[in-house]
């Protein structure tokens, strides 16, 4: 069965507008990258709730700041490596300390800006977001899951980072699935061991937990599409349960996804973890797939993974 | 509305509570404190809409202090415009105190966002117009800025914003005391020509001796009154203000007087005989 492709960015473009119909305080920013990020379709029904600040992220928070403190709903938009990145001050101090209610949405994430080379290539967001206090943080793993990621980031209070993704990634998750902020989502039930993933990744997290049926484990798959708050519950019920972790990062490795289960483990129920991701380095340009084959983020890479945290388990 | 006459006592008022409460915090940022006092009383008490004892109105102007650590002018302007009691101004900096070192939207009602990371406040001040101008509210945007400020790149790309949409219910007022902490601005990163600068930028751009009431209530006015684009205030003022030994020193940019240092203060603000 050949799944349908869709990139998360437009999940965001799609939300955007379903929001601008509905909810009038709604408004989009930009930073010259409208037609990438696809704020354009907002822009194109609503050019009055829209605003290009040009090639000015730090300014494009700031604005979003003040039009937030007149009660408007702001999504500040643009590559995700430069809006988390150039704009972290602007975040940390305007933003986050003054608990606004401010969306920053980060296009081109993780891997998904491959040919554009490292500069381009968002892998430290995740970790840069993620310390901030107030912060929500937030990585769909489809186009579906993305516009309601987006919906739902509008309707809770307070700073929410969404990252989405440039490349059409497999949809596998349907329209009338639940998603709240948050809440975890167990993709496939399993025993001998918990896949946690995030983002399109996750996609390969669900292969892999095939490849493993096949060989006799049974692997739960977790859907952390929040990663801050982190679901603590659930990371601790698959710890009790099956005894060991692995987890999925389309970003640095420290202070990810994988981080945050450790953190949470490693003073309460301290299963062996196997972290996948990218390790302390900057990568080079190549089509996505080709990167995620030469560092390690496929569905194979995840079966090795199992198979060490497994023998770790077992005392090996 | 009060008087030219009664807004030069309120500006003693404000100094001697820069000194005192800086003291008392043991830190603080007096110097450009001192070289706000006109700009910030006048600002409180004749010419934004705001209701002090609600200072949540949602009809009210907006005052955004970018140049967050000259706070204590911000603080004892409010205390005297009655936001809070005038004897909370002592508990600056210290534990559990309303009153952060630098500006916190969470502690103090009337601080419509938190700052001290410089060069933040104007792209704020913006956002909010642009709010005011999509629900067709007649309030309006202040900014205080200072002028070493002006080195952070961000501020002009907020000022090439409020003139691209044409905010002309944003009001910059720069404190061009001409001193940073390292020395002379001048010096250290120049910023001249600044009126040019801003007009440059299409801004409506008034020049004005920022220790004259008279001159700041007029300044204001005309801001208020120009139509089509955002206006500066650029006020030359001096650092350390109405202090005569922090007078034009960089040295007090950061420093509070100790207790004698002190007394001598409070005799130059409120002369000798007082």
């Amino acid at each position: 069965m050949s799944l349908k492709m869709l990139p998360t960015r437009d999940g965001y473009g799609n939300g955007l507008v379903e929001l601008g119909a509905t909810r009038p305080e709604v408004v989009v920013l930009d930073a010259d990258l409208a037609k990438s990020t696809r704020t354009d379709w907002f822009q194109a029904k609503y050019p009055e709730r829209f605003f290009d600040i040009g090639i000015a992220e730090q300014d494009m928070i700031g604005t979003a700041a003040g039009l937030s403190l007149g009660g408007k709903v702001p999504f500040a938009t643009t590559y995700a490596v430069f809006v988390a990145g150039r704009a972290w001050d602007q975040i940390r101090t305007t933003v986050c300390y003054s608990n606004l209610n401010v969306k920053i949405a980060g296009a081109h994430g993780g891997i998904s800006a491959g040919g554009d080379g490292a500069t381009h290539q968002s892998l430290e967001d995740v970790a840069v977001m993620r310390v901030l206090p107030n912060m929500t943080v937030i990585l769909p793993c489809d186009a579906i899951e993305a516009k309601k990621a987006t919906i739902a980031a509008a309707s809770m209070h307070g700073p929410c980072y969404l990252r989405f993704a440039r490349e059409a990634t497999p949809v596998f998750t349907r329209e009338d699935d639940p998603f709240e902020i948050g809440k975890a989502i167990v993709m496939k039930p399993g025993e001998d061991v918990t896949i946690i993933a995030a983002g399109p990744l996750l996609h390969e997290a669900l292969l892999a937990h095939d490849q493993l049926a096949a060989e006799g484990v049974s692997a739960r798959v977790i859907n952390m599409h929040t990663v801050k708050p982190l679901d603590a519950a659930a990371v601790l019920a698959a710890a009790k349960e099956t005894g060991a972790i692995v987890t999925v990062d389309e970003a640095q490795l420290a202070g990810g996804l994988g981080g945050a289960v450790a953190e949470t483990l490693v003073s309460t129920v301290p299963v062996p973890v196997e972290m996948v991701g990218i390790v302390d380095t900057f990568l080079e340009c190549g089509l996505p797939e080709e990167l995620a084959v030469a560092y390690n983020l496929k569905a194979k890479d995840f079966v090795d993974a199992a198979k060490r945290v497994l023998k770790r388990k077992r005392g090996d | 509305m009060e008087s030219v006459e009664r807004l030069k006592e309120i500006c003693k008022d404000v100094r001697a509570d820069i000194v005192r409460m800086t003291n008392a915090a043991g830190s603080g940022h007096p110097g450009g404190s001192l070289s706000a006092v006109e700009a910030m009383v006048t600002l409180y008490c004749n010419v934004m809409n705001h209701r002090p004892a609600d200072p949540a109105w949602a009809d009210r102007d907006r005052f955004f202090l970018s140049k967050g650590h000259v706070c204590p002018v911000v603080y004892a302007t409010m205390a005297r415009t009655g936001y809070f009691p005038v004897e909370e101004l002592l508990t600056l900096r210290k534990l559990g105190t309303r009153l952060q070192g630098h500006p916190s939207c969470k502690t103090l009602p009337g601080i419509e966002v938190s700052s001290g990371s410089l060069g933040q406040g104007l792209s704020v001040a913006n956002g909010f117009a642009l709010s005011a101008r999509l629900d067709r509210k007649p309030y309006r945007a202040y900014c205080l800025l200072g002028d070493g400020e002006l080195q952070e790149g961000q501020v002009w790309e907020a000022i090439m914003t409020a003139a691209h949409y044409k905010l002309d219910n944003v009001c910059a007022i720069v404190d061009y005391n001409g001193l940073q902490i390292d020395g002379e601005v001048e010096k250290v990163m120049g910023i001249a020509p600044l009126a040019d600068k801003w007009r440059a930028f299409n801004w409506h751009v008034i020049e004005v001796d920022g220790h004259d009431v008279a001159k700041m209530l007029a300044a204001y006015d005309e801001a208020r009154q120009t139509r089509g684009k955002p206006s500066v205030i650029l006020m030359r003022t001096i650092k350390g203000k109405g202090v005569s030994f922090m007078e034009n020193v960089a040295g007090w940019h950061g420093k509070p007087c100790n207790r004698d240092e002190m007394a001598l203060a409070l005799a130059d603000i409120y002369g000798k005989g007082h």
